[in-house]
């Protein structure tokens, strides 16, 4: 087992889970509370990164994660104005948006496909600097995105519990409802698309600083990554109020990356990770379907027992 | 005071589909003013409820509350001010979310402080959603933490009535609100109604199909056909009419016997 689980697996599994918990909770957001399917997320991921690393690039780490959320909510406010305003249906709206962002990424990356922060001063390399104390060693990186992690985790909780968080609740929950109170539903969706979207980007400039490079092709996937993680929480923590479903959502993130290192460690090739990917994807959102399948034929399976032995006891009699 | 000025509503106009849903439809419905309105399927009911609401704009006509016109007010503004139930129990409250975020978000009419979007419920507030669900007599303030979802239809009804008269409404629309509902549970619902409604002298219309409820509440009683008011009644000649006479009216009226099973089965 000891070679299996190596401290340093757990450790980049968890500080990866926790970036992209960020992710896995702006489809939280916008999937399960606003019930629409934002497929611009890998845009807005790769837009994050690419404004990020832009703003890391010209001295600034921290401004970078500012900067890359207010992207992030130029982009869900485009995605949310062709939705409300011009009537395109929500999904097109995201696919639309996503092409968009693909030039508009190329864009701020200078029109060049990739970007690397080697040379330049990260969050990460900052900490390092200010806090060279041993006793945390290499454990610096996953305690930053920690915090970030549980400071976003915590905010957006209170966030939904405030009045306009309950009444975009509501808008995903029962649209006749929100029809006939006093909310304007367009409002709503705009305002959780962009906070979605927000957390999307700062998610994307949190990885590009972490891993000190930015891709085009870097967002590919996200959505399915996010959605899997999302199930994956749900699976783990059951239902219940939203803190609890939050907390779902981040360990499901981290377990999500637990198991992608495993199946490295197993000398799965590098290649069929996108494969790999899609098969613990699929699993994920199966299983709380087959759960309930197995119940159903246990029982019966249970009920046929009984009735054949009722059978053969009115035989014998 | 509602007003409704010749309001008339055609659906897919100039195509082989076209139907006049509402043709002229004036009503003047007083403040404290409880009306029914009885009609066949198809003779304009909802639809004159989806224009009061402002789900569609009446094509023209004017509809004003209480001296403020409302004709092309959007739907959410307009629902600071009207209160509506529908015949669905699950389309008023929100299923996943509990009891009490439930009426937090129908006491959002209440506030008109811009910053209050962040605020969130107070324990004043709790306590007072608690004495009011007390009232229902359903046991309802001690699960205030419940998903709305669990509760049963009538209760969820019972709920959503509260919901809309939680900030007294200047009109309230009733859209069959008992009909889904089982016979018990539909006359304490309807209790419940004539009890809020008079007791704060709520202005309010009701779509009914029960000819006995169409006749024993509220002081007027209207009949639509063919997207037309086509016979009112209040007042002393109401009190006098009979379930079979405002049968028998609604033939001479429509020219048409009342053909729908619903109404009279529920005679």
């Amino acid at each position: 087992m000891s070679t299996i689980f190596t401290l340093s697996i757990l450790r980049s599994a968890l500080e990866l889970g926790c970036i992209y918990a960020l992710v896995a909770l702006a489809l939280f957001l916008s999937f399960r509370i606003l019930n629409i399917a934002d497929l611009s997320t890998d845009g807005c991921f790769t837009l994050g990164c690419a404004v990020g690393a832009m703003v890391t690039l010209s001295g600034h780490p921290v401004l970078a994660f500012f900067a890359a959320m207010g992207a992030g909510i130029c982009s869900g406010f485009v995605t949310a104005f062709l939705q409300t305003r011009m009537g395109v249906p929500s999904i097109l709206a995201g696919i639309i948006v996503n092409t968009g962002l693909y030039t508009v990424n190329i864009a701020v990356m200078d029109f060049s496909s990739n970007v690397n922060l080697f040379a330049c001063e990260t969050i990460f390399s900052l900490a390092k600097e200010k806090f060279s104390c041993d006793w945390y060693g290499d454990w610096y990186k996953l305690l930053i995105v920690l915090v970030i992690v549980i400071i976003t985790g915590v905010l957006l909780s209170l966030f939904l519990n405030t009045r306009l968080g309950l009444s975009i609740r509501a808008t995903g929950d029962n649209e006749y409802m929100v029809r006939a109170s006093s909310i304007n539903p367009q409002f709503m969706i705009t305002v959780g698309l962009c906070a979605a979207n927000a957390l999307t980007a700062l998610s994307g400039a949190l990885l590009g600083q972490y891993q000190k490079s930015c891709d085009i092709n870097l967002g590919t996937g996200m959505v399915t990554i996010a959605l899997a993680s999302l199930i994956i929480g749900e699976t783990l923590i059951g239902k219940g109020g939203i803190p609890r479903k939050i907390i779902g959502v981040i360990s499901g993130s981290c377990l999500y990356r637990f198991i992608v290192a495993l199946a490295l460690r197993m000398n799965v090739p590098a290649e069929a990770l996108k494969l790999v990917s899609a098969i613990i994807v699929a699993v994920a959102i199966a299983f709380p379907y087959l759960k309930e399948k197995s119940t159903f034929y246990r029982q019966r399976s249970i009920h046929r027992r009984i009735r054949r032995k009722e059978e053969s006891a009115s035989v014998s009699h | 005071m509602l007003v409704i000025d010749s309001v008339s509503k055609t659906f897919n106009p100039g195509t082989v589909n076209e139907k006049k849903a509402l043709d002229n439809v004036s009503l003047t419905l007083e403040d404290g003013d409880f009306a029914t309105i009885v009609g066949s399927n198809g003779a304009g009911k909802s639809t004159l409820f989806h224009a009061i609401t402002g789900s569609f704009f009446a094509d023209n006509g004017r509809i004003i509350l209480d001296g403020e016109d409302i004709t092309y007010r959007k739907e959410h503004v307009r629902s600071k001010a009207i209160g509506h139930l529908f015949q669905d129990p699950l389309k008023g409250t929100a299923p996943h979310m509990t009891i009490e975020e439930n009426m937090a978000l129908a006491y959002l009419r209440a506030s008109t402080k811009k910053h209050a979007c962040f605020s969130r419920i107070s324990r004043n507030e709790k306590k007072k959603f608690q004495e009011q669900l007390a009232l229902l007599d359903m046991g309802l303030e001690d699960r205030m933490k419940q998903p709305a979802g669990l509760l049963s239809g009538g209760q969820r009804q019972a709920l959503t009535l509260l919901m809309a008269t939680m900030v007294t409404p200047r009109l309230l629309l009733l859209d069959e609100h008992t009909a889904a509902l089982d016979p018990a549970t539909a006359d304490k619902v309807l209790a419940l109604t004539e009890k809020i409604i008079a007791g704060r002298k709520i202005t309010c219309l009701m779509v009914t199909h029960n000819m006995h409820q169409a006749l024993s509440l509220g002081n007027r009683t209207l009949m639509m056909d063919g997207g037309h008011i086509v016979f009112h009644v209040s007042g002393k000649e109401r009190r006098k009419l009979t379930v079979d006479d405002l049968l028998e009216q609604f033939r001479v009226c429509a020219g048409k016997r009342l053909d729908n099973d619903r109404i009279l089965l529920s005679r």
